[in-house]
């Protein structure tokens, strides 16, 4: 949706890469990737670590050199400029605030090097933005890693950039000020309607605060949209499984009618929309959120609607945690299904052991070319 | 009332208190061999030689404690162009010695690889495998008049311009004030490097990427976020060159000639030579002092209270 935007919209803030890739010695740490950032907006490069997200946001920063490609910022060519001419700043990760200059000092440091007029009024009031005003005087160690955080975003968007880069900036905290913070964030973003580009590795994080997601994989750019987008129509079984959870169940496509295809999973009958199959193969992974699922005990079957995908299994595990209870059902192929059900009316026989049904709505499946690795973005890293 | 309660206090409480005490006073005991350390090689022999200082006599007829304070201000008259001497030459070697180390430890820091940076440190501290004797003693013949610096000087003409600075003479460079400020800047180099490095290399990189983000260029990295915070470890070499280096008289001894004598070889003189011990005592407590304040004035300077 973003990559197609037409040259002469307002380039103001826009970040443009094109075949822009990075490789140190034989390894390739981003491979050639085109990516349009629009102005104003919020996007973020999501990926497990390793996968060239922060290399790529580098390369816009200019602390990076790429290998090929060029990088366009408002419609200017920076590639070959150094960071310190580029119209963008940076928030680093573990923010790399000057230890021997006190917080007002941080903060007008850009202001500094480019020898503008009254830095005095301009750091008092981005320090009341980030709401820090009485610690212009403290040094950084004397501040909490929330404070601190915040500095690193005042010190950078004092400069109006027209971009600005932040590296995992909320990797250093506690969960419950990463919350916070990432509300904080937003609201900054939203006020000085600057474009942010935002690595991380955190799902969640991606999700909560960026318009536009770009999840990466192995230097590559595997999915590009919003964040509902991505969650509801995965193109890979890597951004399935990376985002949030899904069950990947292997099918072969049996035929098709009234714009669904009709599907076997060892001799189960499924079916699904047409235009929520990713490819044209005929080996398919069948794919469903656990959430969309609901169970029913075995001997309620005749309760389910007509129409509705079914599969028989068995409860292996449940787990009671508050809003839900989340289940591991056994299907008749032997596969491990999650399911989450809300807690409202609960079956009590729905316990460990008892013969269940599961079922969902055709159209909240999605279908994948079973050629990908199943368990691609599995890893501890995507927790 | 009050006997009974005295002939059977309660036991278990003075055994607690006792543990408790014994288990607070551990500490001062494991500070004990610092303190007797102190105390017998520093703190007695201070005493010992500030007593002297202030004695009159002579070897043969002995010393007596005359409280005789016009020993400190013959001495000071006496020896100040040594004094002079002392602290300038240190404050040149100290200066080329920054001048030198400090690409050098930047370069150790930040350029070199892992294994090049243990090369580098370890030729860095290799002359400490010889003695400071014999180091100085082979200053002497690379500085000796039919010796290659001597020849290459004079090649390049450039002797006859330090000649006409005063820091050579006779157009030779040995038992001048250059061939006394060279062995002082070569034996004291690595202190000055050592202090240098550690403060460079403990500076995160991303400090500098952060800088060169807010619109700083190379040079203005350097002067505003670098050297600042090398600037505990600039202050820890200087001193630790500066303060060996003006009292100083091997340097001076073997590479100079009676005109560029220092303290050190005005009391070594005064003690091993003219056995006035008053005086050799005064000079060594004048320069203390002098060291000392000089110390505080530059610390103050530097500002470096709250950095380290």
């Amino acid at each position: 949706m973003t990559e197609q935007q037409p040259e002469a919209a307002t380039a103001g803030g826009d970040v443009r890469l094109t075949g822009i890739g990075k490789t140190y010695g034989d390894f390739t740490a981003v491979q050639p990737l085109d990516l349009t950032v629009p102005q104003g907006s919020f996007f973020a490069l999501l990926g497990a670590s390793g996968c060239g997200k922060t290399t790529t946001l580098r390369m816009i920063a200019g602390l990076e050199e790429p290998t090929s490609g060029t990088v366009l910022i408002g419609g200017q060519d920076v590639t070959d400029l150094p960071p310190y001419k580029r119209p963008v700043n940076t928030v680093f990760q573990s923010y790399a605030l000057f230890p021997h200059l006190d917080i007002f000092e941080n903060v007008a440091f850009g202001l500094r090097r480019r020898g503008k007029k009254d830095v005095k009024k301009q750091v008092e009031s981005m320090l009341e933005l980030v709401e820090l005003g009485q610690y212009a005087r403290r040094k950084p160690h004397q501040l909490s890693g929330g404070q601190q955080q915040r500095v690193a975003v005042a010190r950078a968007l004092i400069n109006h950039p027209q971009v600005l880069l932040l590296d995992e900036p909320l990797g250093a905290l506690d969960l419950k000020l990463r919350r916070q913070m990432q509300l904080e964030l937003k609201r900054i973003q939203t006020e000085v309607g600057i474009t942010f580009v935002h690595v991380t590795h955190d799902q969640e994080e991606a999700m909560t605060m960026a318009d536009t997601i770009a999840v990466m994989n192995a230097g590559r750019v595997e999915q590009l949209g919003a964040p509902a987008d991505l969650y509801e129509n995965p193109g890979s079984t890597f951004v399935a499984n990376f985002l949030g959870q899904s069950n990947l169940i292997a099918a072969e496509v049996t035929g098709s009618a009234d714009g669904d295809l009709l599907l076997s999973a060892s001799g189960v009958r499924l079916a699904m929309p047409k235009a929520r199959c990713a490819t044209d193969a005929t080996k398919v992974y069948l794919g469903v959120r656990p959430e969309k699922i609901t169970l029913a005990h075995a001997s309620a079957t005749g309760d389910i609607a007509e129409g509705r995908n079914r599969l028989q299994g068995t409860v292996v595990d449940s787990s009671f945690i508050g809003v839900s209870t989340q289940y591991v059902v056994r299907s008749e192929g032997g596969q491990e299904i999650a399911v989450f059900e809300q807690n409202m009316d609960r079956d009590i026989r729905i316990a460990p052991g008892a013969p269940v049904v599961l079922h969902w709505n055709p159209a909240h499946s999605f279908g994948l070319d079973a050629a990908q690795a199943i368990d691609a973005g599995t890893g501890e890293a995507a927790a | 009332m009050t006997t009974t309660t005295e002939a059977a206090p309660p036991q278990v409480v003075p055994l607690e208190a006792a543990r408790k005490k014994r288990r607070k006073l551990t500490a001062y005991w494991l500070l004990l061999p610092g303190i007797a350390w102190l105390v017998v090689f520093f703190a007695i022999p201070m005493v010992y030689q500030g007593s002297t200082s202030l004695q009159t006599g002579s070897l043969e007829q002995g010393f007596k404690l005359t409280w005789h304070f016009a020993t400190y201000w013959d001495a000071l008259v006496e020896y100040k162009w040594h004094f002079v001497r002392s602290f300038s030459y240190a404050a040149i070697a100290t200066v080329l010695c920054l001048a030198i180390g400090y690409p050098l430890a930047y370069t150790i820091a930040f350029k070199a690889n892992q294994r090049w940076r243990n090369v580098i440190l370890i030729l860095v501290i290799a002359p400490f495998f010889t003695s400071f004797l014999i180091r100085t003693l082979a200053w002497k013949t690379i500085l000796s008049d039919g010796g290659p610096v001597v020849g290459a000087l004079n090649h390049l003409h450039l002797l006859a311009l330090s000649d006409a600075v005063g820091l050579t003479s006779g157009h030779r460079v040995l038992a001048t004030p250059l061939a006394v400020v060279c062995g002082l800047t070569y034996n004291f180099l690595p202190f000055m490097i050592l202090p240098l490095y550690t403060s460079l290399e403990r500076i995160d990189p991303r400090l500098h990427e952060a800088a060169n983000d807010l619109y700083a260029r190379p040079f203005t990295i350097f002067r505003k976020v670098t050297f600042p915070i090398s600037l505990p470890g600039v202050v820890a070499g200087t001193l630790l060159t500066f303060i060996p280096a003006s009292g100083d008289y091997i340097n001076a001894q073997l590479l100079g000639s009676p005109s560029e004598q220092m303290v050190g070889n005005g009391i070594q003189k005064q003690f091993l030579n003219v056995l006035a011990y008053p005086t050799a005592a005064a000079l060594s407590f004048i320069l203390m002092a002098l060291i000392l304040g000089m110390v505080t004035v530059y610390m103050r300077k530097a500002g470096t209270e709250e950095l380290v």
